[in-house]
């Protein structure tokens, strides 16, 4: 915010000034850059004293782009504590104040985008729904584990996408329905838990299967099928199967090993491991017919 | 299972250190498991000595008396401390794998997902206090006395 006042008034001399004049333009402008980061830091200092209490963070820096940042470390950065401070405000701060260079994801700030899943303190936590009173000093933030690492705290999150998207996550129903579709509440109420996933990758990062199988489809692709194999409102029975021949592969339902993981750090607190054993039960129902 | 992902240089960062109850209850399973793969094993071993003594094959034991090939194994092992002690651990590890694995059984049909961890929990307890009233019993004549 602090920035916003220097940046209006070099807009305004640029307006002014000739084209001829562009050299010094852009000296000045770097100057003023110069001048602004060295503000930043020092009204940084400024609050960090004023502060009551300061949180240490360590953050993962690795950028595999320039020669001398290809080795991963681990910067300090000592942030005035506000009340409320989530993870995320604590990394932004950081990155305003100290090192604009320090990368990660973020939207929404409010647990709604799901993309800032990183792994804090030993756990995939979403920053901006993790309260830094609650986590224990120094905090130690770290990009999601088993994802290539793009720079810093970001990681390739294609390889998700793809798993999210192997399950076909649309209605696929050929006939175009006359009217609404109505969902009764109880299918509703089924379904409910499954439709809050933001994709932010927590689960599938957490899940030591599909980090020993790349081909699992994972947790949230899995909680993905479950949305649509359950919604009533798409009811032909090779739809379902097809849904089903999906899930049952080697790579599909099969491969959860019930350890949890999922469930515990997903932040929307989707209970992935129910989904999942259900699909496993259907799948069974499926294919055993005694009658 | 195919190609797991490794992310060169960076691979070592960002591991779990501290895991859940479902993590552990999955290692101890698949541990559990193996040690009885392994004792099934062991245990047909010793018990073809008894193939020998099917055809009246006697031996001389410590005492002098003449005895079958099969009883002479079998008393040799059960004087031996160390085999008490492993029959304590074959113990444990069998009861933890049949209550885990009844807690499994339960996760398949749905039946209490959100109380997995007390469950786990309830199971190792379980396991220690049948191991620890087992100690008697299978330490019998032998440390003490």
């Amino acid at each position: 915010m602090s920035t916003q006042v220097p940046e209006t008034e070099t807009e305004a001399e640029t307006e002014t000034e000739p084209a001829g004049e562009s050299h010094q333009e852009r000296r000045m402008a770097d100057k003023a850059a110069k001048r602004e980061y060295r503000e930043s830091e020092k009204k940084a200092e400024d609050e960090l004293r004023a502060a009551e209490e300061s949180v240490h963070l360590k953050v993962f820096r690795y950028d595999p782009e320039v020669e001398d940042k290809q080795e991963p470390r681990f910067d300090d950065f000592y942030v005035p504590y506000t009340k409320g401070m989530t993870v995320l405000d604590a990394l932004m701060y950081a990155r305003d104040h100290y090192d604009s260079s320090l990368t990660f994801r973020h939207s929404c700030r409010q647990a709604v985008c799901g993309s800032d899943a990183m792994f804090v303190n030993g756990r995939q936590r979403l920053c901006c729904k993790t309260q830094l009173s609650e986590m224990a000093e120094p905090v130690r933030i770290e990009p999601l584990p088993h994802q290539d690492v793009v720079k810093d705290l970001v990681v390739d999150m294609e390889h998700f996408y793809d798993q999210m998207h192997a399950v076909e996550p649309y209605f696929q129903s050929e006939d175009v329905p006359s009217e609404e579709q109505r969902q009764s509440r109880e299918n509703r109420e089924k379904i409910k838990m499954s439709t809050r996933c933001i994709w932010c990758g927590a689960c599938m990062s957490s899940c030591n299967v599909a980090a020993g199988d790349n081909e699992y489809l994972g947790p949230a692709a899995i909680n993905k099928a479950y949305r649509f194999y359950m919604d009533e409102r798409e009811d032909e029975e090779e739809l379902k199967e097809h849904r089903l021949r999906i899930l049952e592969q080697e790579h599909g339902v099969w491969r959860c090993q019930t350890q949890f993981s999922c469930t515990e750090v997903c932040p929307k607190d989707i209970p992935l491991t129910e989904h999942i054993q259900e699909l496993k039960r259907e799948a069974v129902k499926n294919n055993l017919k005694f009658w | 299972m195919s190609q797991s992902y490794n992310r060169g240089l960076v691979e070592d960062f960002s591991r779990w250190k501290e895991f859940s109850a479902g993590m552990w209850a999955w290692i101890f399973h698949k541990f559990t498991g193996w040690v009885l793969v392994g004792y099934l094993f062991t245990h047909i071993a010793v018990l073809s000595t008894a193939i020998p003594a099917q055809q009246g094959e006697m031996v001389t034991n410590s005492a002098g008396e003449q005895v079958s090939v099969y009883t002479n194994t079998l008393s040799l092992l059960e004087s031996t401390f160390i085999v008490r002690l492993l029959e304590v651990g074959l113990l444990a590890v069998a009861v933890f794998h049949i209550l885990n694995g009844i807690r499994l059984l339960l996760v398949d049909l749905g039946i209490g997902l959100e109380s997995q961890d007390k469950t786990f929990y309830a199971s190792l307890v379980l396991t220690g206090a049948i191991v620890i009233a087992s100690v008697p019993t299978f330490m019998a004549g032998i440390g003490g006395a």
